[in-house]
C-alpha cells in the first residue's frame, strides 16, 4: 500500500497511480498474466529442445548460417 | 566461447517465457514460435557476445523484441488474428478468466501502440523491472514508466468503461489533463 488514504467508501477512486484506480490496475495485471502464464505453463515444446540440442552439439558457425538462411527466407517471404 | 551445457540449459529455461512474450506481442501462436526459433538461432550465432553471468533472459528478450519490431514494420497491415489462431495457440483459456472477458482483453491489447504494449507486457507480465525493460527497449526508464501508464489508461478506457463511469469526475479530469498535455 503506497497510499493509506484509500478509504472503503471512496473505493475505486481512492488509490491512484497514473490516473487509474488500484482496482483497475489489478484487473489489467491479472488478465495480462493469465494469458502470459498460460503459455509459460506449456513448458518447452519439443521443437525448441531439439533445436538447442542439435545446434548445441554442432559448430556455432552452423547456427550462424542457419540464422542467415532464415533471415533470407523471411525477406523473400514478405 | 563454447556453447556449454550450462548455457544450453539457460537458453532452454528461457523458452517458456520467450514464447509467452512473443505470443503476447504478436497475438499469433504460429508466428510467435517462429519468432522464438529465430531468436534462439540468433542467440546461438552470437553466443560470443553474451557475457557469462549476465542476464540471459534480458539478452534474449532484447533479441526477440528487435526481431519482432523489424518484422512488425513489414507486416503491420496483416496482423489481424481473424481465425483465432492466438486462442488456439493457448490450447485452453487461461484459468479463471471467462472466455468473453479474455477475448475482449486480447482485442484491446492488440489495439495498443507497439511501444506501449511491449512496455506493459515486460513490466506487467514478464516481471522485469522498469530498468531492465528500459534496457531491453533501448530507452530511458522514465519513458518506460510513461508508456506503461499510458497502456494501462488505454486498456482501462477500452475495457472498463462502465466501471470508469462510477467515478465519472475522474474521467473529466483525465480528459482535461490528457488534452492539456498535448
Amino acid at each position: 500500500m503506497k497510499d493509506s488514504k484509500t478509504s472503503p467508501t471512496k473505493g475505486l477512486a481512492g488509490a491512484k497511480q497514473g490516473g487509474l484506480s488500484a482496482d483497475i490496475q489489478a484487473r489489467i495485471g491479472h488478465q495480462l498474466r493469465a494469458i502470459y502464464d498460460e503459455v509459460v505453463r506449456q513448458g518447452v515444446p519439443p521443437r525448441f529442445a531439439e533445436l538447442i540440442e542439435q545446434l548445441g552439439s554442432a559448430e556455432v558457425q552452423t547456427a550462424a548460417a542457419t540464422a542467415d538462411e532464415l533471415a533470407a527466407k523471411d525477406n523473400g517471404r514478405v | 566461447m563454447p556453447l556449454t551445457q550450462q548455457l544450453r540449459d539457460e537458453l532452454l529455461g528461457c523458452v517458456p517465457s520467450l514464447r509467452a512474450f512473443a505470443i503476447s506481442l504478436s497475438g499469433n501462436g504460429d508466428r510467435a514460435d517462429d519468432l522464438v526459433q529465430e531468436t534462439l538461432l540468433r542467440a546461438l550465432a552470437n553466443i560470443d557476445s553474451f557475457q557469462p553471468g549476465s542476464n540471459m533472459p534480458a539478452w534474449l528478450f532484447t533479441i526477440l523484441r528487435n526481431l519482432f519490431r523489424s518484422d512488425y514494420r513489414k507486416r503491420r497491415r496483416e496482423v489481424e488474428d481473424a481465425d483465432g489462431s492466438y486462442a488456439k495457440a493457448l490450447k485452453s483459456q487461461p484459468e479463471q478468466t471467462p472466455h468473453l472477458e479474455f477475448e475482449e482483453f486480447r482485442v484491446a491489447l492488440d489495439k495498443l501502440p507497439q511501444d506501449q504494449k511491449e512496455a506493459l507486457i515486460l513490466v506487467g507480465a514478464s516481471g522485469f523491472s522498469y530498468e531492465a525493460a528500459a534496457a531491453i527497449c533501448g530507452c530511458a526508464v522514465g519513458t518506460i514508466k510513461s508508456r506503461v501508464n499510458r497502456a494501462r489508461s488505454k486498456l482501462s478506457s477500452l475495457l472498463y468503461v462502465d466501471g470508469a463511469d462510477d467515478f465519472g469526475p475522474d474521467n473529466a479530469v483525465r480528459a482535461v489533463i490528457g488534452g492539456g498535455n498535448r
